[in-house]
């Protein structure tokens, strides 16, 4: 295949396929602050329940670490 | 530089300043690949998001943001285009272009675009970037993280293969 035989289908992409000239319309920055709030990670207020009542019985009952321990 | 750096800290106004900045670059790049404007808008944000995740492993001391954000577009693009089978969208008949057998130009144009669609993503966006785009190969290079010589093979592999599909159903170059 030579230079010939690229330009030919060169011709028939372009003929089918013309560039693309077209620009972005709009401003994309408010769908993208949507997609960062999307991608960070929230942690529901059920977890932090559990983990601040898992506190406060390690400091009121030491003695239940162990028991805590073995159901993790 | 100041602002990219800022940006690589994880400075959310910085990030700001760069997506107003590139987003149209982006947009663009996108678009000559995947021929779509819908699946374009929706690839730029990918992109950015990409870049905002590995902002602690860009080098800014290069400097080279708009290359490193068509690197991230071109893998966005390849990955849609491997993740689903897409129809390459033909253009609209221009108004001015005689048509002897309206018929018959409508099945080569089908068929040229049922070939262009049956290569592979990474050929087809050397051959679309290369040919139909004429953008120069070293920007093609770099988003495609290969070197000049190895998109002149993509592209004249990409070729081989349309002419082959394309003689098959009798259209000839």
């Amino acid at each position: 295949m030579n230079q010939r035989e690229i330009d030919e289908i060169k011709g028939l992409l372009k003929e089918v396929l013309p560039p693309v000239k077209e620009e972005l319309r709009g401003d994309l920055w408010p769908s993208m602050v949507r997609r960062l709030d999307e991608g960070t990670v929230r942690i529901p207020w059920w977890d932090w329940a559990l983990l601040a009542g898992a506190s406060l019985l390690i400091l009121l009952i030491p003695g239940v670490i162990p028991a805590l321990l073995y159901h993790l | 530089m100041e602002l990219l750096e800022r940006f690589a800290r994880g400075d959310l106004d910085a990030f700001e300043s760069l997506f107003r900045q590139y987003q149209s670059l982006v947009f663009g790049w996108v678009l000559r690949i995947v021929r779509n404007r819908a699946s374009a808008e929706e690839l730029t944000l990918e992109t950015f998001w990409r870049m905002y995740r590995a902002r602690a492993r860009f080098d800014v001391s290069r400097g080279n943001c708009a290359g490193w954000l068509r690197r991230i577009a071109t893998n966005v693009a390849l990955d849609y285009l491997r993740s689903a089978k897409v129809e390459v969208e033909l253009a609209e008949d221009p108004p001015d272009r005689p048509k002897p057998d309206a018929v018959e130009q409508s099945e080569m144009r089908d068929a040229i675009a049922r070939a262009v669609g049956r290569l592979s993503p990474r050929l087809r966006a050397a051959v679309l970037l290369a040919l139909v785009e004429e953008e120069p190969y070293e920007d093609i290079a770099e988003a495609l993280g290969i070197s000049v010589n190895a998109v002149k093979v993509r592209v004249f592999r990409g070729v081989r293969i349309l002419r082959k599909e394309l003689e098959k159903t009798g259209v000839h170059a």
